[in-house]
């Protein structure tokens, strides 16, 4: 058993608010200055640079994760993390036909697709912005048809945090955990929200400078999201340290 | 004025009957971030929302308002309109917008 310290949210330059210079080299350099043995590639409602990410990443002995934010209809941020980039493609395909819009980007900024070596490969004109059409539960229930973890964003955030959006999280959500932002401590999100559920906490890094600001430290056999869920479940040894 | 009174002036739709139409409505509250609810809406408001997750009945019930209105055409959810008819919380529907209806319950409470 290994432990392995993750960032599993981190944005790239597809998503439209995020910083142009998020490009998947610069990301894995980025974490790897930072220690990170696991970075999770979440774009909002979209996984077009999860796998040139995974590449860039792969280089330099890292392992990213492909997945996405999903924004739900009552626009509460849904982490989906995936094993598979096959998986992560299914539930983007599924994200885009319930995404209506399209992006204007003087107004939300540009969404860059680049390649593992940083070339600029085109943008997407979808509104990744905007929230989709699918419920929470709808949202979730497709990241485990998937076999992917489903993690509800930031929820100490009024603004697209489940508790911040709904008032209290419903309790037969199947969600398998909660992340804190990086403004509060792991002790602290502990205290919070971590009674009931899971807490996993990730830097949202919008900047390259704050791509590892926050990090969850877990016990595992391999870096894989399989594994992972095992340690939110706390079975077979696998644990979330801190 | 009771709920029936505001539903019928306002020419509301009444997507969810279960529940109190005589209840007393002594003012509103529009807001779609259900926390901020929770915080600041008063009891026997009527709120006004495009929410329609299923934590809108559990908020009208403990902040006890005296129901609830979608707007824009918004239609609950199947979940939520299970739990508002189990709880008796009223859900009415309004095509217009939450600036229009709540500017309209406003003037029915002499603010203009």
């Amino acid at each position: 058993m290994k432990t392995f310290r993750a960032d599993l949210h981190i944005h790239t330059c597809l998503s439209p608010c995020a910083d142009i210079l998020m490009s998947p080299r610069s990301i894995a350099a980025a974490a790897r200055r930072k220690d990170l043995d696991v970075v999770g590639i979440c774009d909002h409602n979209s996984a077009e640079n999860a796998a040139a990410v995974a590449e860039a990443a792969g280089r330099l002995g890292i392992r990213a994760l492909p997945g996405l934010e999903v924004t739900s209809r009552e626009e509460v941020h849904i982490l989906a993390l995936f094993d598979e980039l096959e998986s992560a493609l299914s539930l983007q395909e599924h994200v885009y036909a319930a995404l209506p819009g399209e992006n204007n980007e003087e107004i939300f900024g540009l969404q860059v697709v680049a390649s593992a070596d940083d070339e600029v490969l085109g943008t997407s004109g979808r509104f990744l912005a905007g929230a989709t059409v699918l419920s929470l539960a709808d949202v979730i229930g497709a990241v485990h048809d998937l076999r992917g973890l489903a993690v509800a964003s930031h929820v100490d955030r009024e603004g697209f945090g489940i508790i911040g959006q709904l008032g209290f999280i419903p309790a037969d959500l199947p969600l398998d955990a909660l992340e804190i932002s990086r403004r509060l401590t792991f002790q602290e999100g502990r205290a919070a929200f971590g009674r009931t559920r899971p807490l996993i906490t990730g830097s949202d890094a919008h900047f390259l400078e704050e791509i590892g600001l926050a990090a969850t430290c877990f016990q595992l056999e391999a870096a894989t999201v399989r594994e992972i869920g095992l340690a939110l479940r706390g079975l077979g040894e696998r644990l979330v340290l801190s | 004025m009771n709920l029936k009174d505001l539903a019928d002036r306002l020419a509301l739709n009444v997507l969810q009957p279960v529940g109190n139409f005589d209840a007393a409505v002594t003012g509103g509250y529009t807001g779609d971030l259900l926390s901020d609810v929770m915080g600041n809406a008063k009891e026997r408001s009527i709120w006004i929302t495009c929410q329609t997750h299923e934590n809108i009945v559990a908020v009208a019930r403990l902040k006890n308002l005296a129901g609830i209105i979608l707007v824009n055409g918004r239609k609950p959810e199947d979940p939520t309109l299970g739990k508002a008819r189990d709880e008796g919380v009223i859900i009415l529907g309004t095509p217009e917008s939450a600036f229009a209806i709540t500017g309209a319950v406003a003037g029915l409470f002499g603010r203009k």
